[in-house]
């Protein structure tokens, strides 16, 4: 069974429609990325799974609950860190989880939790002594103390510098192995990529597209790009080679081909090189990064929503 | 872990947080108290013949006076604020994502609050019989107890009522200050009132708690010790403010 059910999902606030129709599953113990530029929707949809919104309109099931009537029971399984952050300011990180740890019936070991978030040395202060990361750092803990089936993470490494957010990464990791089903909103490419089984991209309150990191809007099937130059002169010459796609020029001059096929287009282009001794400079073949792919996919759906007057 | 122990653990973690937060516990438990003390050595011996009846010392009248505004203070004023402060820091909304009880939440600030107004009044009674003389007869000790009971109640309840309508937590202390101290004043917390005042007063919450005290600190007050009427209107006070916060209590900061 699906850990999460979600079917064409609505929420609006007033006139603002912040979620138009979002539909996705999370299997359980899978960790998925909600990936989306600000304002796409990821915390409205993560919020409504949370039970902290209420949905205008499609079909929500989180644990085999509709969040909107969620039990004691079913908040025991499940895990929130907030978009912001929040804390007791006058109680010390290892209060503020052991508050926290008494209203679950089988918390976590509070040091363990407290060593795995690594506030070791914090555990002490009091969190308005706490720096921004650290009390960011403290609410991940505060959301995992109570050892939940299903954990929210809401854009959790925000604010981190590159070595907290390596040490997040690595929680995260933790504890997929441990089988908690993720999930977690971001506008890092890297950390998707990083650490979901599959990425859901959210642009203007709809889902653009959804698959594995290495897949992701036909990632893996996409066409290879081939770049090189050659030498003034020989521009002529590379006219009656015969390849799996048309030669085209881009702006600085550089031959590009775009191909499914760039093991054979490779095989003439290097041929011809070694036979005419014409060099095939600075030679590159690339496919589009997680980045490029997120960025078109976003840019389609920033296009489909203008007014087509102009 | 039972409910009943998840409301002492409540009561014990917002105890601790409002002994270590120096704004809170100044304003709401420090200063009433330092206010009394300030008051009563001014004025304390005299006696105010006209005002009060033959014989009766200003420290007799302010005794139950402050003790009353130093009640209201220790929950309507630091229950709204602290309601506020957890509410815009998110705080509340992430216990509404635990399985915390919202009734426990609430019990656990209600306790905390009740609280430090035992304390307050522990701390005034035993200042006011030792500086001053105040005499609290032995018999007086239930009425008095039931008096501070139902009204600090009364007063969280409108504390929370009140927070629900405040925006953000900068507006927080203007907007229960403005009320609380034109209740302070109207109903004689500083000197005694008469007239059209008195008769306004009465029919808001803090007149008739102070009336109630008022009575528990004087040997033999006329009509007894109990008032069931002053009783009455400030129990009738926490019930009208319960049922609003009831309806607008918001978890969740004003932004989203």
């Amino acid at each position: 069974m699906a850990a999460i059910e979600v079917a064409r999902l609505r929420k609006s606030y007033g006139s603002v429609q912040a979620v138009r129709d979002v539909s996705f599953d999370v299997g359980d113990g899978e960790c998925v990325a909600l990936l989306g530029p600000n304002g796409a929707g990821k915390t409205t949809t993560l919020e409504v799974l949370e039970g902290h919104l209420h949905r205008d309109g499609g079909e929500v099931s989180v644990l085999g609950v509709d969040p909107a009537h969620g039990s004691r029971r079913w908040r025991e399984q499940v895990g929130i860190v907030l978009q912001g952050t929040a804390a007791e300011p006058y109680l010390t990180v290892r209060e503020s989880l052991l508050r926290t740890a008494r209203f679950y019936p089988r918390p976590r070991d509070v040091d363990e939790v407290i060593a795995q978030v690594g506030l070791g040395e914090k555990a002490g202060e009091r969190v308005h002594r706490l720096s921004g990361g650290q009390q960011r750092r403290l609410d991940v803990g505060l959301g995992i103390v109570g050892g939940p089936r299903l954990l929210f993470l809401d854009e959790p490494t925000t604010g981190f510098d590159p070595s907290a957010r390596r040490g997040a990464w690595d929680l995260v990791a933790d504890l997929r192995r441990q089988g908690t089903t993720i999930v977690l909103t971001t506008h890092y490419m890297d950390e998707a990529q990083a650490l979901a089984d599959r990425i859901v991209v959210i642009a203007a309150g709809q889902v653009v597209a959804e698959g594995s990191p290495e897949a992701l809007g036909g990632r893996d099937r996409a066409h290879a790009l081939i770049r090189f130059r050659v030498a003034a002169g020989n521009e002529a010459a590379l006219t009656a080679v015969s390849l799996p796609a048309p030669l085209e020029r881009d702006a600085h001059g550089a031959f590009t081909l775009s191909t499914d096929q760039e093991v054979a287009a490779l095989q003439t282009l290097t041929a011809w090189s070694m036979s005419t001794g014409c060099a095939l400079e600075g030679l590159t073949v690339t496919r589009p990064s997680l980045e490029d792919t997120y960025l078109s996919l976003v840019r389609d759906t920033r296009t489909d929503r203008e007014p087509a007057s102009a | 872990m039972s409910d009943t122990a998840l409301v002492v653990d409540q009561i014990r973690f917002e105890q601790r947080a409002y002994w270590r937060n120096p704004a809170a516990a100044f304003f709401t438990f420090a200063f009433p108290v330092v206010l009394f003390v300030i008051l009563t050595a001014f004025a304390g011996g005299q006696t105010d013949n006209e005002q009060l009846g033959q014989g009766v010392k200003l420290s007799q009248y302010y005794t139950p006076s402050i003790l009353a505004y130093g009640i209201m203070s220790a929950c309507f004023l630091s229950m709204a604020l602290a309601v506020v402060r957890q509410r815009e820091s998110g705080l509340l909304k992430r216990y509404r994502g635990t399985p915390l009880p919202a009734w426990v939440l609430v019990a656990g600030l209600v306790g905390s609050a009740i609280i430090v107004a035992v304390l307050m009044t522990v701390i005034v009674v035993a200042v006011a019989e030792l500086g001053y003389g105040v005499h609290l007869p032995a018999s007086h000790l239930l009425p008095l107890a039931v008096a501070i009971i139902v009204a600090a109640l009364a007063f969280c309840a409108l504390g929370i009522a009140v927070s629900a309508v405040i925006p953000n937590a900068d507006a927080g202390p203007a907007i229960v200050n403005l009320p609380f101290f034109i209740l302070v004043f109207i109903s004689g917390t500083y000197f005694p009132i008469s007239g059209t005042l008195a008769h306004i007063a009465a029919w808001l919450p803090l007149r008739p708690f102070i009336l109630l005290l008022y009575r528990a600190f004087t040997p033999h007050p006329a009509g007894g010790v109990w008032s069931v009427t002053d009783l009455r209107n400030v129990a009738i006070w926490g019930v009208v403010a319960t049922v609003f916060a009831a309806r607008h209590f918001r978890w969740s900061p004003r932004h989203r």
